[in-house]
C-alpha cells in the first residue's frame, strides 16, 4: 500500500515539476510572471496530438520539434512584446504588474488561436498506455516515461545553471539584475534566454502530459494555477524549490486520496500552501527579501 | 354607426397594411444562441451544443428556411446570432438579455449546461421566449415547468438516470450475472452530485452493498489512488459519475491496473466518439456510460451521417447531441404549425403538440420529456441504449470482457 502511494506520488510529482520548472525560471530570472504558462503547455499538447494523429510521430520524438519551436516563439514574444515593458518599468513591482497584465492578454490570444483551430472539444490519444510493474504494482508506462524525462530535464537544468558559465550569468541576473549588468553580463539577453527557456520547458511538459491527460483548448488555466502554487511554495526563481514543492504537493495529494478521502485533495493542497505562506513566506528554497 | 364603420375600416386597413409590411419585411428569422466557446464548459458545449446548432441551421437553410404563413406562405431562412457565454452563468444571463432586447431575436436556443439553463430561465420567462432546455440534468423539470411555463426539460435528472442504472444492475443481479458489491465514485460538481444523490437511495433500496462511496475534486489529474483502492475491494460493479477528463482517466488507469469489474460505468464522455477513438472499439467493449440512443434506427443513422458532413467528419455523441438536434426540430415544426413568429403560440404548441424528430416521436408531458435514455453500453464499436429497458431499441447488457 505504502509503496504504491510512494511510487504514484513520485510519478505525479514529476508531472507537476514539469508544469512548474519553466514558470519559476521565467519569474526568477526574467521577472515575468507568465500567466500564459498553461496555454503554452496546452499549445504543446495540441502540437503533440497533431503530430501523433496526423503523422504518427510519437510525443517523445515530437519534443525535438516542439521544444525548439517554443523556444523561438517565446524568444520573439519576449523581444517584441515584453522587453518594452521591461525598459519602461521603473522598478520590479511595476514590471510584475505590467507583465502580469501583458501575459494575461497573451493567455487569451493563445487560447483564442487554439479555440479557432480545434474548437472547444476534448482531445486525447493513447500512447504507451500499457502497464509497467514497479515494486510489485502496475503503473502507466507513459507516466513513468514522463517522469524519466522530467528527471532528465531537471538534472540538465541544474547542471546548466550551476556548472556552466552562462548558467552562472543567469543566476547572477536572478540575484541582482543591476549588479549583473555591472559585471558585463548582457542582462536583456539573459532575461530573454531565461524566458524562452522557461517556455520551452513548459512546452516539453505539455508534450509529455498529453500522453495521459485529456485536454481541451480552455484548460490552460488549470495548469497555470497549479504551477503558480508550486512556484510560490518552492520559492520564486529557484528550480530546486519548485521540484521539491512539486513532489511535496504530489505526496500530500496522493496520501490524502488513498488514506483519507479523494474529495479532500484540493483542501489538502491549499492547506499546505497556506501553511507554507504562514511559516516560510519566501518559499521553501527562497531567499528572504 | 358610421363612425364605428370607419373605425373598423381603419383598423382593418391598418392590420392589412401591417400584414403586408410584415410579409415583405421578414427576410430572415433571427435565432439567438449563447453557450460556452471558452472556459470549462467549452469542451462539453463543443460536443453537444454548437455542432448541432450548426447542423440544424445548415439543414433548415438548405431547404429554403422555415415555412411561414405570415410571410406569404414562403420559406424564410434562419439567421443565427451567436454569443460565447465563457462558461459563466452571469454571462449567459447577459447574453440572453441582449438577444431578447438588443438583437430582437425571434427565438432563442436554450444555453448549454444545467447551471446556465437554471440561471437563464427567469430571463426567458421575462421576455416570453420558449426555452427548450436539453443539456440540463435536473430532476426538478416538473417543478421548473410549473414555475416557468415557457420552459421545457428534455434530458431527465439524476434521480431518473441513476435510478435507471440501479434498475439495470438489479436486473443483472436477479439474473445471476453480477453480485451485490458496488463501488461508486463521483466528481464533486453539478453532475456528479446530482447523480450520486439519485444513486445512493436507489442502491440502498435495491439492497446493494456499497463498498466505496467517495468524491474527488474537479480537475484531479491522478486517479490511480482511487482506482487502486477500489481494485482492492474487488466490486462487481464500478460506477464513476465523472466528467470527460476523468472518464478518460478512470478508463486508462483501470486498464493499466488490470481492474476489470463485470460492470464498468463511466459518466459524461463515455458516450463521446472521441472516447472510442482514443481507446479503440476492442478496448472499451462492454463499458457502460451515461446516455444512450436507438442507434440502429434509420433516423439516427441519417442524423449521424448529416452531423459528420456538417462538422468536418465529427460524429455526434450518443447522449445529448441527438436530443439537442431534436429540440431544434421541435422548434421548427412548432413555428411552422403556428405559421407566424408568435412566441406565445409557439410555446403553447411546444407543450401540447407531438413532433417527429431524429429521436422518434416526441410529445412532452407537463413540459418534460418522459423516460429519456439513461444508460448505454459500447458493443462492437457502437454505443447502444440499455436502460430504461422498455424503450424501443434497448439492447441487452453484456458483462465487461477483459481489457484489450
Amino acid at each position: 500500500m505504502l509503496t504504491t502511494i510512494l511510487v504514484a506520488s513520485v510519478l505525479l510529482g514529476g508531472a507537476y515539476a514539469l508544469m512548474a520548472m519553466g514558470l519559476t525560471l521565467q519569474y526568477g530570472v526574467a521577472r515575468i510572471m507568465n500567466l500564459a504558462s498553461g496555454e503554452t503547455l496546452m499549445g504543446a499538447a495540441f502540437g503533440s496530438f497533431c503530430l501523433f494523429t496526423a503523422l504518427q510521430i510519437g510525443p517523445l520524438l515530437s519534443l525535438v520539434l516542439i521544444v525548439p519551436l517554443a523556444f523561438a516563439i517565446n524568444w520573439a514574444i519576449y523581444r517584441w512584446l515584453l522587453s518594452p515593458l521591461v525598459r519602461r518599468a521603473k522598478n520590479q513591482g511595476m514590471l510584475e504588474v505590467d507583465s502580469i497584465l501583458a501575459t494575461f492578454g497573451l493567455l487569451f490570444v493563445i487560447e483564442g488561436a487554439m479555440l479557432a483551430g480545434f474548437g472547444g472539444n476534448y482531445y486525447s490519444y493513447s500512447f504507451l498506455a500499457q502497464p509497467v510493474t514497479l515494486l510489485g504494482h502496475s503503473f502507466g508506462l507513459n507516466r513513468v516515461v514522463a517522469f524519466g524525462v522530467a528527471a532528465l530535464v531537471a538534472l540538465g537544468l541544474y547542471f546548466g545553471l550551476n556548472r556552466t558559465r552562462y548558467g552562472t550569468a543567469i543566476r547572477a541576473v536572478a540575484v541582482d539584475p543591476v549588479a549583473a549588468g555591472l559585471v558585463a553580463i548582457d542582462v536583456p539577453r539573459a532575461a530573454a534566454f531565461a524566458f524562452a527557456l522557461g517556455s520551452a520547458l513548459t512546452a516539453c511538459g505539455g508534450s509529455l502530459l498529453s500522453m495521459f491527460l485529456t485536454f481541451n483548448a480552455s484548460m490552460g488555466v488549470v495548469f497555470t494555477m497549479k504551477a503558480l502554487i508550486i512556484v510560490i511554495m518552492g520559492g520564486v526563481g529557484d528550480p530546486r524549490g519548485a521540484v521539491i514543492a512539486a513532489f511535496l504537493l504530489a505526496l500530500v495529494e496522493t496520501l490524502v486520496a488513498a488514506l483519507v478521502d479523494p474529495g479532500l485533495t484540493l483542501a489538502a493542497t491549499y492547506l499546505l500552501f497556506v501553511l507554507t505562506l504562514l511559516f516560510r513566506p519566501q518559499g521553501l528554497m527562497g531567499r528572504r527579501a | 354607426m358610421r363612425k364605428h364603420l370607419i373605425g373598423t375600416l381603419a383598423v382593418s386597413a391598418a392590420l392589412m397594411a401591417a400584414g403586408l409590411v410584415q410579409a415583405q419585411e421578414i427576410k430572415s428569422i433571427k435565432i439567438g444562441t449563447a453557450a460556452a466557446k471558452t472556459g470549462p464548459g467549452a469542451g462539453g458545449a463543443g460536443v453537444t451544443h454548437w455542432p448541432n446548432v450548426k447542423l440544424w441551421v445548415a439543414q433548415v437553410n438548405k431547404g429554403g428556411g422555415i415555412l411561414l404563413k405570415s410571410a406569404g406562405n414562403k420559406r424564410v431562412p434562419v439567421e443565427l446570432i451567436e454569443y460565447d457565454d465563457r462558461s459563466s452563468n452571469d454571462d449567459a444571463v447577459k447574453a440572453i438579455e441582449r438577444l431578447a432586447t438588443q438583437d430582437k431575436a425571434d427565438f432563442i436556443i436554450a444555453p448549454w449546461g444545467t447551471g446556465a439553463n437554471l440561471a437563464t430561465a427567469p430571463v426567458f420567462a421575462k421576455y416570453g421566449y420558449p426555452q427548450i432546455a436539453v443539456t440540463s440534468v435536473t430532476d426538478k423539470g416538473p417543478e421548473l415547468a410549473k414555475r416557468w411555463p415557457n420552459s421545457f426539460w428534455l434530458l431527465g435528472g439524476g434521480q431518473h438516470m441513476a435510478g435507471s442504472l440501479v434498475e439495470l444492475l438489479k436486473k443483472m443481479n436477479a439474473e445471476g450475472k453480477i453480485g451485490k458489491k458496488v463501488a461508486m465514485v463521483h466528481v464533486a460538481d453539478g453532475y456528479g452530485l446530482d447523480m450520486v444523490a439519485g444513486a445512493r437511495p436507489a442502491l440502498k433500496a435495491a439492497g446493494f452493498d456499497v463498498v466505496y462511496d467517495k468524491s474527488y475534486p474537479l480537475g484531479t489529474q491522478d486517479l490511480s489512488p482511487i482506482v487502486n483502492e477500489i481494485k482492492g475491494l474487488n466490486p462487481d460493479a464500478f460506477i464513476a459519475f465523472s466528467y470527460p477528463p476523468d472518464t478518460f482517466g478512470f478508463t486508462e488507469q483501470s486498464k493499466i491496473a488490470g481492474f476489470n469489474p463485470k460492470v464498468f460505468y463511466v459518466g459524461v464522455g463515455g458516450a463521446f466518439p472521441v472516447y472510442r477513438n482514443k481507446f479503440s472499439a476492442a478496448t472499451i467493449e462492454g463499458v457502460m456510460g451515461t446516455g444512450g440512443w436507438d442507434v440502429a434506427s434509420p433516423k439516427i443513422q441519417d442524423y449521424i451521417k448529416a452531423h459528420k458532413e456538417a462538422n468536418g467528419g465529427n460524429e455526434p455523441d450518443a447522449w445529448a447531441s441527438s436530443v439537442q438536434y431534436a429540440a431544434l426540430e421541435m422548434l421548427q415544426q412548432a413555428i411552422e404549425r403556428v405559421g407566424a413568429l408568435d412566441r406565445a403560440a409557439v410555446t403553447k404548441e411546444l407543450g401540447s403538440g407531438e413532433f417527429d424528430t431524429v429521436i422518434g416521436k416526441l410529445k412532452l408531458k407537463g413540459n418534460v420529456r418522459e423516460n429519456p435514455w439513461a444508460v448505454g453500453q459500447w458493443q462492437g464499436g457502437s454505443f447502444y441504449g440499455l436502460s430504461p429497458t422498455n424503450l424501443p431499441g434497448a439492447h441487452t447488457p453484456i458483462l465487461k470482457p477483459a481489457w484489450k
